[in-house]
């Protein structure tokens, strides 16, 4: 049996009246892709938020590589390899896109990792931040890095938040819905993209609403409702499980006959 | 036993102080950082309209009051309403205004010995071996009052129910057909009320100076602060703790420590507990 | 056959070349670029020479610098890294008390005081204002609008450091040409060096945390530190600024703690324009003349630079300085079609 790379036991957290998360736990292995997901307003995203440090939670505990994140402010997080998306992206619009990197390449674990390959000694964090984006796919030896980043269109935009992780050298990434907003050929030539994360040695934990694109890529996937976990298992097992279905498409009522 | 007495009527006073400010922030998320020029121009707004319009001091209280009310919502009409929701222009503004406000007062003449008010009832009373004063008595009393009449106005009244309303939850109360800028021109009306009453309740214990605008600005936040910005309860709480913890050190290490006091009052609350004593804001606690 | 005329753009095809490497392959781009800079630079080096029948003109100048000082630090806490500073009068008070008490007590030269109360009065002030630091914006604000405000009070009730008569007996400097170059060579310093700095990394990380926080944490930078960074590199200009002035004065008192400090810095960078740095020098340029001439008027300078404050936030200007730069790259002339 592996050990889990990101051990989540007993995660709840209420905003106000209302129980956002109840009891939450999961375990996620090195190098799997696994999936989260769950009609509107299950708490996907609360949850990411308190596994990253962006919301203190009520109770439960995290472990990540064996360590105990829980209560640590973002920042560490982030620094010890967890990594996380976000669904609202923000870059900076006036600047390139390139310069938009230069926020994490500035972080303690982007400068231990050292050069990243052919960036040299992170002297020059402009050449590694091209470089990063040449390997996310932006067009290599084009112009399209130094286009500020207003001019984007979404498909580039979520590969600049993926970016953004991947400078750091992160071990797992949390992608908070990447495929909502594009389109089936920008999914389709994303894909690609995440299979080379894998074969990287990096864990992906995707949260998503757009069912078929994740169950293609997804190794095990866990589903959410009103705050609880409600069943864990491959994506075949949860297309066919009964509980699943009741939670996004809600049951009939049954009449005697 | 002194302190004790002494100690429940600096809290009472600080509680009125703070009041104000408080409600204005605690239902239309406003700072309102005129307040501390509110209270200094009600006194002065008492003393003129006593001494030079000879009007009798029960007549000279409610229209002194009824003008800051006015003040304050002037600002609200004309200023804030222009920059709401974009918060350090809401601080800047208001603190620019009250600024204004305060100078102009100063350079008018404002100042020296012969501004003051009469007390309201003169002579004193022995509690438990203590002599107090009518008139400190008097503060809690009228203390206790005001703070009663607030909590029926918002509990009991349409008015004060919008308000509660608004405060609580500021979407919801506006999908019910609450107008938000009506009720922030109300709360700030009423905030600018509350600081005149504090100012002429409290300012016949001394003169009124230029300087005390800047010191209840001072305290009012200190309280607001470790009482947790917008709630009224912390508010109270606060100021008894911050009250006592003058009085105290007054008596113990030193005369002039109520600036020392808040200060750190200030400082142990933003490092220990920023979100304040029943904070509702959670500061801490952010959402993506 | 009537010639049409049209109008053209006097830099037309300049500018777009002043982008990149271009700048320096024609005399024209060049000017285009260094000209204003120029102007400012020869205009504050030449004030004093200029100004030598006219002493207390040449005074003006160094007090202009200081605000000038107080006003970048603020714009640049403010615009480029959201932190908004509503008391720069206590950077002010700091660094005057930190340096009289330096000369008075331990005897140093203002050659060695002025660099250590700069230093150890911006330490302080970041200490000082660390608790606030990881909170939310206008819990700054709060802060640092009420420590000048507080720090004055307790220094005048406990009558530290000589209470309401302040320190007196500072040494002034060597000589009168030292007095306005050190002033004027180092605000220009600053102003130029931090322009320079909110273009390197570390200040795309300063400006970061000012467009999306979240974003930066979740980068793995902690927000705090660079906060604290920021907060200490303009604490350095505002000790310095009151270093200067302990100085100048040959005294410090209460009144480096006084709204004045606070407030013209904020009305110069709304006024001259926010967001640009050099904004908040050119509106300290416009603003502190006018001070002196209104110093008739007392207390009421205070209430005349807050209503005009007010109706620059509220009516969002954009400032003199932005509203030159733009027109500065729209200048037309009429042409033959």
């Amino acid at each position: 049996m592996r050990e889990p790379i990101l051990k989540v036991s007993g995660v709840s957290k209420a905003f106000g009246g209302v129980q956002a998360l109840r009891d939450v736990s999961f375990e996620v292995y090195p190098g799997e892709v696994f999936g989260i997901i769950g009609p509107n307003g299950s708490g996907k995203t609360t949850l990411v938020n308190c596994i990253t440090g962006f919301v203190r939670m009520d109770a439960g505990r995290v472990l990540f590589k064996g360590k105990e994140i829980t209560g640590w402010p973002p920042h560490r997080i982030a620094n010890e390899g967890l990594a996380r998306t976000f669904q609202i992206m923000r870059p900076y619009y006036s600047l390139p896109a390139y310069k938009n990197l230069i926020v994490p390449l500035y972080s303690p674990r982007a400068r231990k990792m050292g050069g990243w390959r052919g960036g040299g000694k992170m002297g020059d964090r402009d050449t590694v931040a091209v470089d990063i984006l040449e390997e996310i796919g932006f067009e290599r030896d084009s112009f399209v890095p130094y286009k500020p980043a207003s001019a984007l269109p979404t498909g580039y935009l979520k590969r600049l938040e993926l970016a953004r992780c991947m400078a750091l050298r992160p071990e797992l990434i949390i992608c908070d819905e990447v495929f909502s907003g594009l389109s089936m050929s920008e999914i389709a030539s994303m894909i690609p993209l995440i299979e080379k994360f894998q074969m990287g040695g990096v864990t992906l934990v995707m949260i998503e609403h757009r069912l078929k694109e994740l169950f293609r890529v997804a190794d095990r996937v866990m589903v959410l409702n009103f705050g609880e976990k409600i069943m864990e298992g491959t994506p075949e097992e949860v297309i066919q499980d009964e509980r699943v279905k009741e939670a996004y498409l809600g049951t009939e009522e049954t009449r005697d006959a | 036993m002194e302190l004790l007495i002494y100690g429940l009527i600096n809290s009472m006073a600080l509680a009125l102080m703070a009041l104000g400010f408080t409600l204005v922030y605690g239902i239309s998320r406003l700072p309102n950082f005129a307040h501390g020029a509110l209270y200094v121009v009600t006194g002065f707004a008492t003393w003129t309209f006593i001494h030079s319009l000879g009007l009798p001091y029960g007549v000279a209280i409610p229209l002194a009051l009824l003008m800051t009310a006015l003040i304050g919502t002037f600002i609200y009409q004309f200023v804030l309403i222009r920059v709401r929701g974009m918060e350090m222009s809401e601080v800047i503004a208001t603190y620019a205004i009250g600024l204004a406000i305060l100078e102009a007062l100063r350079w008018a003449g404002f100042k020296g010995m012969t501004y003051s008010l009469p007390v309201f009832v003169g002579g004193s009373v022995e509690i438990l071996g203590v002599p107090v004063d009518m008139h400190r008595l008097l503060i809690l009393g009228i203390g206790a009052l005001v703070f009663l009449a607030i909590w029926a106005f918002t509990h009991f009244t349409r008015l004060g129910l919008a308000l509660r309303g608004i405060a609580q939850d500021e979407w919801a109360a506006m999908m019910l057909g609450i107008d938000s800028d009506f009720t922030a021109t109300v709360a700030l009306a009423i905030g600018s009320a509350l600081a005149g009453l504090a100012a002429v309740v409290l300012l016949p214990l001394g003169n009124i100076v230029v300087e005390a605008g800047y010191s209840v600005l001072i305290f009012a936040i200190a309280v607001c602060i470790v009482g947790g910005l917008g709630s009224w309860a912390g508010a109270v709480l606060a100021s008894f703790i911050i009250g006592f913890a003058q009085i105290l050190s007054v008596a113990y290490i030193a005369s002039h420590f109520h600036m020392v006091v808040a200060l750190l009052a200030i400082i142990l609350t933003l490092i220990f507990r920023p979100s304040g004593l029943f904070g509702r804001q959670k500061e801490l606690e952010e959402r993506v | 056959m009537e010639q049409m005329l049209r109008k053209e753009r006097i830099d037309r095809g300049i500018r777009v070349r002043t982008e990149g490497i271009y700048a320096i392959s024609h005399w024209q781009e060049l000017t285009y670029l260094i000209l204003p800079r120029l102007l400012l630079i020869g205009g504050f080096f030449l004030a004093p020479i200029c100004l030598l029948p006219f002493p207390y003109w040449q005074r003006i100048v160094s007090i202009i610098c200081v605000y000038g000082l107080l006003a970048i630090s603020f714009d640049f806490l403010a615009n480029f890294v959201g932190l908004v500073c509503l008391g720069g009068a206590f950077f002010v008070g700091v660094g005057g008390y930190v340096a009289a008490l330096l000369n008075t007590q331990l005897g140093l030269p203002s050659v060695l005081s002025i660099p250590a109360a700069t230093i150890g009065g911006a330490a302080i002030c970041t200490l000082l204002f660390l608790p606030c630091l990881p909170l939310r914006g206008i819990y700054f604000a709060i802060v640092t609008l009420m420590y000048p405000l507080i720090f004055s009070r307790i220094i005048e009730a406990f009558n530290l450091f000589g209470g309401t008569d302040g320190i007196a007996g500072v040494v002034s400097f060597p000589n009168v040409w030292l007095e306005q170059y050190v002033i004027i060579s180092l605000t220009l310093f600053g102003l130029f060096g931090l322009r320079r700095l909110v273009n390197e990394d570390i200040g795309l990380v300063l400006r970061g945390i000012k467009d999306n926080d979240q974003a930066v944490k979740a980068s793995g930078i902690d927000i705090t530190r660079y906060k604290a960074l920021a907060v200490f590199i303009a604490s350095l200009l505002g000790c310095f600024a009151g270093a200067y002035l302990a100085h100048l004065y040959m005294w410090a008192g209460i009144s480096l703690f006084a709204l004045d400090f606070s407030i013209m810095p904020i009305a110069a960078t709304v006024i001259g324009g926010g967001g640009s740095l050099a904004g908040a020098l050119v509106g300290s340029l416009i603003i502190v003349p006018i001070s002196e001439l209104l110093r008739a008027f007392g207390t009421l300078r205070i209430a005349i630079y807050a209503l005009i404050l007010t109706a620059f936030i509220v009516f969002r200007s954009e400032g003199i300085m932005v509203y030159a730069q733009r027109k500065y790259h729209q200048f037309e002339r009429w042409v033959k079609v």
